[in-house]
């Protein structure tokens, strides 16, 4: 029974229908007579709360509301990567051909070309026996991307009675069919939203995702399967990080999620990523990302709808046994779309007029993502790591969405607008943010880059954090009331914040830095601090450090050093020990 | 802006601030047009913000002063608020609603265009890049405007953002390109004299005659200010998209469009959100500003720069907050270096211009650009910490390098942030004073440029 309303009441996206007693709780239904899509979020009696997500203007009571019989899913199988969709999953590309240059409203599309054939290889033959999750048999969606095909977690699975031969096929065919299972198994299949994918076992995350950003990498890091956290007023650089983190993570799939953000940020990945090339691969960035675009003048629903099907997607390539990061910019918004719908719904509010429930809608969101075994065979793990962005309101960490937030990730790098305001990009605040993962990823560092990684890594935090204890000193008193020693720190954190700290972005050879890198310019200026302590001791005074032409080189190293050439950091080293003799030299012989 | 046809009801239940809660109607929309019509025969107009129960609450834009529950009807149009178009527009004075008030008959219309607009489809949209030259240092040199932008000027009462805006409207508009510019000017609950000041500035330098003017004046009724802006940018669009015009719209100012907003959502008691605004005034404002850009198949353009004040001067308020958060950047204008007297008095550490790095660069400005404007910003920032130092320590308490910065953060103001209402500079004098600005330190202070650069441009003082 699909059921069948009429429109009672219209107030923005919330519209109200009654003679719904058929309706299901997140069911999909038709509102009006343009045929909007939109969902159902409260039943009382037979009246139906339902969120529209399209613009609803000119909506009448009286007019139709009918039931689809399914929650909102996502359409999962070969054509989505490289895609940009709205928060439900319509191509935006079949949008515009549609409706042109602005968003029409009532426009159904599918998520994928249907037609479109792709070659299959089949893995599993007639006979062997198959669970849900398995993979029958793979097509390659992109050069990046090997597809494999899985029966649907929702498959019974069992013996497999029929199959495919190689070869190039198009999403409608039935590829193979199961003793068990009664529907046969095609190339996609669809998933609800807001259902997490289920998968065999969870790892710890103790890999890093390596971003090429140092001050994430080295300082912050975050672990594939993880939670992160960007928050930051507006002009510290949320999106300029999120959008190098898109770039440059080691993932083999990028979900990004613009929820309710700038429309010209999605162009910009548009435009940009198809000529960037994966530092590993050397193939298009675009060949391995999805967009999920949901810009702040789209309807608000489709914005809260945006999130889900975003991780959807990206459980869905976790499944295949790949590394996924998703990006979503801004979480703040999607809070702000659930405070609108609750608002429209009468509902009573907690904190600044969110919802009692947004706490424990992150909590849903956060933990959808982890490293795991996915189900079925072969054997294979795969990760979603899930970083969000939050737009506190006036910069104010205190707010509730970033206050839950906190509660739920691990990695939390604070974006400080003084920072910004300083040009220190990024803005990531060495002294607020937090990586809960460091230890459990150590070992990466240790076994993958050296074993001196840790130690390095702490004493060169150790530099930062008394910088910020001495700099209230100088605050007071002014540097010169600090003995040479300490006044040693000071130069040294400078460097360590001009030299790794910040990073250009726009520049082509510092927006990305590798570990080796990253490593050896750890090691040159904790190297240099080292030697400056030591030279002090033996007589040299401060103002000769300062004037060491050395600095200007190591300060400018992560500009003017390419990757291909790390042995010029090598050969830095030498200069700073022969730069450290002459001075130590000439004082000692005084 | 007239309305025919639709359905008469006159059972008025309720009159709450600017809203009509109009009786036992039928068949009528959500956001669609009404016309009231008064005991004494006046008309005005509203908009239908809910409707059911076979009740419509209505927004009556010229506000329910004289309105009576009986006696006053409601007619409901049975389409959406729409703005009469056509290449007439162009040279003419309008009020907030998109009516003439320049004593000239209505434009012919070429069409009618729903006010409220259309998302811009991203997929569609050309990522902006035309380099925008201003003739104003700060904003060519640090915080460049580009073809499509929406970029904000963050003031504070009294101070100077109209005569620079007024200044960027005149010098941007004519200097460059041969394709055809216009200015669109929505003046929200603004005084008589600013409009005025715009008017005549526009005037005088012959660009009147490519303008469009919106006045919605500080006396007159604060609901129209909903619709202000929303005219105005359709008029801007149908400049751009269907004329091919690149439009520049300045919309001044904001705080009172934000303000209309509460007054509405109050009267609806809606949950509020900070500091009593709608929780929905981000996606509001957004609605506003997300209609700047280009369009991948169009020859136009529709750059943005809306002005606001800053209530107390707080950049935290939720109205300079939440626009920063839309805006591609913003201008925030100083208290400290309007009170010196600088002109134009840019705080530059606070201010941003988010997309200027891929309208600046080799084969756009100058290959340097981006790293000289960095280095600029890094010596004010350091300038500024040791000017703070400073009044602590005393000048004798300063290092060698320290004494640099403070002349670096005097030179910056004097030569290089400050120059003439009608000074319009070229973007190489700007890059030139940069580097002069820098060149008053050592050579191996200049952390954020390239080798090849500092060996090309700078010498020393």
């Amino acid at each position: 029974m699909v059921a069948k309303g009429r429109i009672v009441w219209v107030s923005g996206p919330a519209v109200k229908a009654d003679g719904m007693s058929d309706a299901k709780m997140y069911e999909t239904v038709s509102v009006g007579d343009a045929k909007l899509i939109g969902e159902v979020i409260r039943l009382t009696g037979d009246v139906a709360f339902i969120q529209v997500y399209e613009s609803t203007s000119g909506l009448k009571p009286g007019e139709p509301v009918v039931g689809t019989g399914n929650p909102l899913s996502v359409l999962l199988g070969p054509g989505i990567i490289g895609q940009i969709y709205d928060g439900i999953q319509r191509p935006l590309k079949d949008l515009a051909e549609k409706s042109g240059s602005f968003i029409g409203r009532g426009i159904t599309t599918t998520p994928v070309d249907m037609n479109k054939k792709y070659k299959f290889t089949p893995k599993v033959k007639v006979g062997d026996t198959v669970q849900p999750g398995s993979i029958i048999g793979s097509v390659q969606e992109t050069d990046l991307i090997e597809h494999g095909i899985m029966v649907p977690p929702d498959h019974a699975g069992g013996k497999i009675t029929k199959i495919v031969s190689e070869g190039t096929y198009d999403l409608e065919t039935e590829l193979a069919t199961t003793d068990n299972g009664k529907t046969p198994i095609k190339m996609y299949h669809y998933w609800p939203v807001r259902k997490p994918r289920p998968y065999k076992s969870r790892y710890d995350p103790t890999i890093p995702l390596l971003t090429g950003q140092r001050v994430i990498d080295t300082f912050f890091p975050i672990a594939k399967g993880g939670t992160g956290s960007i928050p930051g007023a507006f002009g510290t650089g949320k999106t300029v990080t999120l959008h190098q983190i898109a770039k440059w993570a080691d993932s083999q799939v990028v979900v990004y999620i613009g929820c309710g953000e700038r429309g010209n940020e999605m162009t910009e990945v548009l435009v940009e990523f198809p000529h960037l090339k994966d530092p590993r691969t050397g193939k298009p960035l675009m060949d391995r990302t999805v967009l999920v675009a949901n810009t702040s003048n789209m309807p608000v629903a489709a914005r809260e709808a945006s999130i889900y099907t975003g991780v959807t997607i990206a459980e869905y390539y976790r499944d295949m046994g790949k590394d996924v990061v998703l990006v979503a910019d801004s979480t703040s918004r999607w809070a702000e779309a659930l405070r609108e719908m609750s608002g429209r719904l009468e509902e009573m509010p907690a904190e600044e007029g969110y919802p009692s429930y947004l706490a424990s809608r992150l909590a849903e969101f956060y933990e959808r993502a982890g490293r795991v075994r996915a189900q079925g065979s072969p054997d294979r793990d795969g990760s979603v790591t899930l970083i969000g962005a939050v737009s506190p309101s006036g910069g104010d960490f205190t707010e509730p969405v970033t206050t839950h937030t906190m509660r739920f990730i691990k990695t939390f790098w604070a974006l400080d607008a003084k920072l910004a305001y300083s040009r220190h990009y990024p803005s990531i605040n060495w002294m607020n943010s937090y990586s809960g993962y460091l230890a459990d990823i150590g070992k990466w560092w240790g076994d993958n880059v050296s074993k001196d990684w840790f130690e390095l890594r702490r004493e060169a935090y150790g530099i930062l954090q008394r910088e910020d204890t001495l700099k209230e000193i100088v605050r007071l008193l002014g540097p010169e009331a600090l003995p040479d020693e300490e006044k040693l720190i000071l130069e040294v954190a400078r460097m360590v914040k001009i030299g790794i700290l910040q990073q250009n972005s726009f520049d082509d050879v510092d927006t990305y830095c590798s570990p080796q890198k990253q490593f050896k310019l750890l090691t040159l200026l904790v190297d240099f601090y080292r030697k400056g302590q030591a030279a002090l001791r033996e007589g040299a005074s401060l103002a000769d450090i300062r004037a060491m032409p050395v600095i200007a080189t190591l300060l400018k190293a992560r500009m003017e050093v390419k990757e291909d050439e790390l042995a010029k950091l090598d050969a830095l080293s030498s200069t700073i020990e022969s730069e450290f003799k002459n001075i130590s030299g000439v004082k000692v012989s005084a | 802006m007239s309305a025919q046809g639709g359905v008469q009801y006159s059972k008025i239940a309720e009159i709450k601030g600017p809203l009509v809660i109009v009786d036992g109607v039928e068949s009528v929309a959500f956001d669609e047009l009404v016309e009231i019509q008064t005991t004494d025969g006046q008309r005005r107009l509203g908009k239908v913000l809910e409707v059911g129960n076979r009740k419509a609450i209505v927004q009556v834009f010229e506000g329910t002063t004289g309105l009576s529950v009986s006696g006053t009807s409601a007619k409901f149009v049975g389409k959406v608020m729409e703005m009469p178009v056509s290449e007439q527009v162009l040279g003419r004075v309008f009020d907030g609603l998109g009516r003439p008030i320049d004593g000239l008959p209505d434009p012919i219309a070429e069409k009618f265009i729903d006010i409220n607009g259309a998302p811009m489809n991203p997929e569609q949209r050309e990522y902006p890049r035309d380099f925008i030259q201003t003739g104003v240092s700060v904003i060519d040199g640090m915080l460049t405007l580009v073809r499509g932008q929406k970029l904000p000027i963050f003031s504070g009462s009294g101070m100077s953002h109209n005569i620079l805006a007024a200044q960027i409207a005149r010098q941007a508009a004519v200097v460059g390109t041969s394709d055809e510019f216009a200015v669109v000017f929505a003046a929200i609950g603004v005084q008589y004299s600013e409009a005025e000041y715009f008017r005549r500035s526009l005037e005088e330098s012959g660009a009147l005659k490519r303008s469009v003017l919106f006045l919605n004046l500080a006396d007159d009724p604060a609901i129209e200010r909903i619709i202000t802006p929303r005219v105005a940018l359709t008029v801007a669009e149908y400049l751009a998209y269907d004329l091919g015009m690149h439009v520049l719209v300045i919309l001044t100012d904001m705080t009172n469009y934000a303000e209309a907003l509460r007054e509405i959502s109050a009267a609806r008691e809606e949950v509020p959100g900070r500091k009593g605004y709608p929780g929905y005034l981000y996606t509001d404002l957004s609605t506003i500003y997300e209609r700047a850009g280009r369009l991948r198949d169009k020859k136009g353009s529709v750059t943005q720069m809306p002005i606001l004040t800053m209530p107390s001067d707080d950049i935290t308020h939720p109205i300079p907050d939440l626009t920063g958060y839309i805006t591609e950047g913003q201008i925030v204008l100083g208290r400290d270096l309007f009170r010196q007297g600088v002109y134009p008095p840019v705080n530059i550490l606070m201010s941003l211009s988010r997309i200027m790095k891929d309208g600046i660069g080799e084969g756009r400005t100058r290959g340097d650009h981006q790293e000289i404007s960095n280095q600029n910003y890094d010596a004010y920032s350091r300038a500024q910490e040791v000017r703070a130092l400073a009044g602590i320590v005393g000048k004798a308490g300063l290092t060698g390098v320290d004494l640099k910065y403070l002349e670096v953060g005097d030179g910056f103001e004097k030569e290089f942030l400050t120059q003439g209402v009608d000074e319009n500079r070229t973007i190489e004098e700007t890059l030139g004073l940069q580097w002069k600005v820098v060149s008053l330190l050592p050579k191996n202070e200049l952390t954020k440029v390239k080798d090849k650069f500092i060996d090309q441009y700078y010498k020393e003082r």
